[in-house]
């Protein structure tokens, strides 16, 4: 009997797994830290250090979370009907136009909460408009969708790099970006959050986004596995054959399912443009789309699983800057490094493990 | 005669700006051929590159460079197969993987080794493969149109880009022509046909992401030691994207995927000579959407506006043998 077809229990399939394709991820972006001539372990405790040690690191951690909750449940969505929706990265970059247009638009008049839903929809509704070509494409005239987001990323960067430059940049400034946000624009810090702990913020741009992220994992669990929509769109990825069978409508769902997942990654947006820097910025988004499918992998696109795996990311990210600092022979790009190791291990090579895993379970339950 | 000069040089810098996309997509057209998406190119370009840096700049050899390019592109390549075909992982996240992979090792091996922020040191003159002046070249550039075109367009490039354009005709004799193209064109329609006429599809598609990987290793040692004389941080610039853009844009057929990276080429040169210039009744306009076109023309022709790019059938799925 082939090992493909053996079912294996829950904890294994969803814990033990994953963890030792983390475990092979890291041990292989360790063996890259020793080829330049640093330990690797010295390594991870500075990291860990750098990313836990203070209220400020975790400040800065649960910031880089935040973003990459977003993008995370933008792709997770996506796959649940069956999508690689590789644009996310796009996605949230012109969800920052949305979230900034309005900011910038409310910021003279009314406090930050006023500003805030307005700002949500207009992130949400310009990430979905940059997902709606590549869905349509997908839906109604068979384009594949991973060629069609990544043709858009491209496409919605040199779009916003012409309203950066032409329209949005302040007269005299050399900086494609727009002007700062007045407070009405900006959301407030989460300093209290971190106080309830006994640490202090400091400058770590953590921000209100990081509970509408909360929230969103909610709501994303609501509508995947309490919803009829949610159940037409795990028919549809689990057999789009099966799912028009039974009545569903392939080019409605996939729409829908690419609205929403491109709505989640404008999301992304409010973080970095009106939580951090108050203004819109030249490539924001800095790779984060990318790391949603990091994440969105480890986290086997469960809200829960999602938040982990955005932590476990958060501290990459802050750990690893802060590592760049004590230990200069390491570029913040091994961040890069492990994210490509993770993507590999925990994605690609997700099955490499699991003969393996099937004769161990069989030789232990003595079959 | 002003007009035709700067005609000249646009058409001299098109035939730069297409070599490693004309590479790439002619290795990216191997491997889809064959029924793997390969979003990895962009990594196997950046990958080689930095090898074909590091080892030029190490042994001033250029063809140690090639060696090294190309090396480890296939490595890559073998990697993106044990994911791909051996575990029937996503191809896609495969090919995203290895991306990231050689995006971050580049730039921290770099950094280690020459502590120029990613740079690597600049490899010496014989570690190029420099300009070829060809027969002639200097006497006819006098004669009035063809001479300039000769001298500037035809001539005076270096070896790896006369390769490129012979690459063109020998990728379309091995796919149309030999036995192994035939195998490998079946096996990225329908694998389970060509499984059943005794043939592993496994060793089949591996030998496919080989000659996938050797294409894509001329392509980043062009850019590295041909094109200029260091590897830079990040120097593929999603032009691994582009060449799979040219290769649907040309339905994955070798002839057309030529004209489809000189077409891009010739955009990304037009864009370059553009930038601050306007253009008589239109005004200034802007470079991004020249640098957009590729894309948009792709997803124009996905679209099926333009003729219909169909995608070899078994493409993306991984081969799992009947039992």
């Amino acid at each position: 009997m082939s090992t493909a077809s053996v079912p294996l229990p829950a904890w294994i399939n969803y814990g033990v797994i994953p963890l030792l394709n983390l475990v092979l991820a890291f041990f292989f972006s360790g063996l890259v830290v020793w080829a330049i001539g640093e330990n690797p372990f010295e390594a991870l405790k500075l990291l860990l250090i750098g990313a836990l040690g203070r209220g400020e690191g975790i400040g800065f951690t649960l910031f880089y979370t935040t973003s990459f909750i977003f993008t995370g449940l933008s792709v997770a969505v996506a796959v649940h009907a069956g999508l690689f929706n590789i644009g996310s990265e796009g996605q949230a970059y012109l969800g920052g136009l949305g979230a900034a247009l309005v900011a910038l638009a409310l910021d003279h008049y009314v406090p930050w909460y006023v500003t805030m839903p307005f700002a949500v929809i207009g992130a949400a509704l310009f990430g979905a408009a940059a997902s709606a070509i590549p869905a349509w494409l997908q839906a109604y005239r068979g384009s594949h969708i991973v060629i069609t987001t990544i043709m858009f990323n491209f496409i919605i960067s040199s779009l916003m790099n012409y309203v950066l430059v032409h329209i949005l940049i302040v007269p005299g400034k050399m900086a494609p970006e727009s002007r700062t946000l007045l407070p009405g624009g900006q959301l407030p810090k989460l300093s209290w959050l971190i106080e309830m702990f006994g640490g202090k913020l400091g400058a770590a741009p953590l921000n209100v986004s990081f509970l509408i992220a909360l929230v969103m994992c909610f709501l994303v669990w609501v509508l995947i596995w309490r919803t009829r929509l949610g159940y037409e769109i795990r028919t549809l990825g689990v057999s789009p054959s099966a799912a028009s069978y039974a009545g569903i409508r392939y080019g409605r769902i996939v729409m829908i399912t690419m609205l929403i997942s491109g709505g989640l990654a404008g999301m992304m947006a409010l973080n970095p443009v009106m939580g951090a820097s108050a203004r819109l910025q030249i490539e924001f988004v800095g790779g984060a789309g990318f790391v949603g499918i990091a994440v969105s992998l480890m986290g086997r696109n469960h809200p829960v699983g999602i938040a982990l795996a955005a932590l476990l990311f958060g501290i990459l990210y802050q750990g690893g800057a802060e590592l760049s600092f004590d230990m200069p022979a390491i570029t913040r790009d091994m961040i890069v490094v492990i994210q490509g190791m993770v993507i590999l291990f925990a994605g690609a090579l997700e099955y490499m493990l699991r003969p393996a895993m099937v004769r161990l379970y069989q030789a232990a339950r003595g079959r | 005669m002003e007009y035709f000069e700067i005609f000249v040089s646009i058409l001299g810098s098109t035939i730069r700006l297409s070599i490693p996309l004309l590479f790439t997509a002619l290795a990216g057209l191997f491997s889809e051929r064959a029924g793997i998406f390969d979003i990895g190119l962009e990594g196997k370009m950046l990958a080689s590159a930095f090898a074909a840096a590091c080892v030029a700049y190490w042994t001033g050899d250029a063809w140690a460079g090639l060696g090294a390019g190309i090396l480890i592109s296939i490595a890559f390549s073998l990697l993106h197969g044990f994911a791909s075909i051996t575990n029937r992982g996503n191809q896609i996240v495969s090919g995203v993987a290895l991306n990231f992979v050689a995006a971050g090792v580049t730039v921290v091996l770099g950094q280690a080794w020459f502590n120029q922020g990613g740079r690597t040191g600049q490899v010496p003159p014989e570690g190029r493969f420099g300009a070829i002046i060809l027969p002639g070249a200097d006497m006819m550039r006098d004669v009035p149109f063809i001479g300039p075109i000769y001298a500037n367009v035809i001539s005076g490039n270096n070896l790896l880009t006369y390769l490129a354009f012979l690459m063109v005709p020998a990728s379309w004799w091995v796919l149309y022509r030999t036995r192994f193209g035939l195998r490998l064109r079946a096996v990225g329609e329908n694998p389970g046909a060509v499984d059943t006429a005794g043939i592993s599809v496994t060793w089949l598609r591996y030998r496919a992401l080989i000659v996938t990987g050797f294409l894509a290793g001329f392509a980043g040692t062009y850019l590295s030691i041909a094109q200029s004389a260091a590897f830079i941080n990040n120097m593929s610039a999603g032009k691994g994207y582009i060449a799979l853009a040219a290769l649907i844009f040309a339905k994955w057929k070798p002839v057309p995927v030529m004209f489809a990276c000189l077409l891009f080429g010739f955009l990304d040169a037009f864009a370059n000579f553009m930038q601050g210039k306007s253009m008589p009744l239109i005004g200034e306009v802007p470079v991004q959407i020249f640098q957009a076109l590729p894309y948009i023309l792709t997803c124009i022709l996905l679209a099926g506006f333009i003729g219909v790019a169909r995608p070899p059938k078994a493409g993306g799925v991984p081969y799992t043998k009947e039992r």
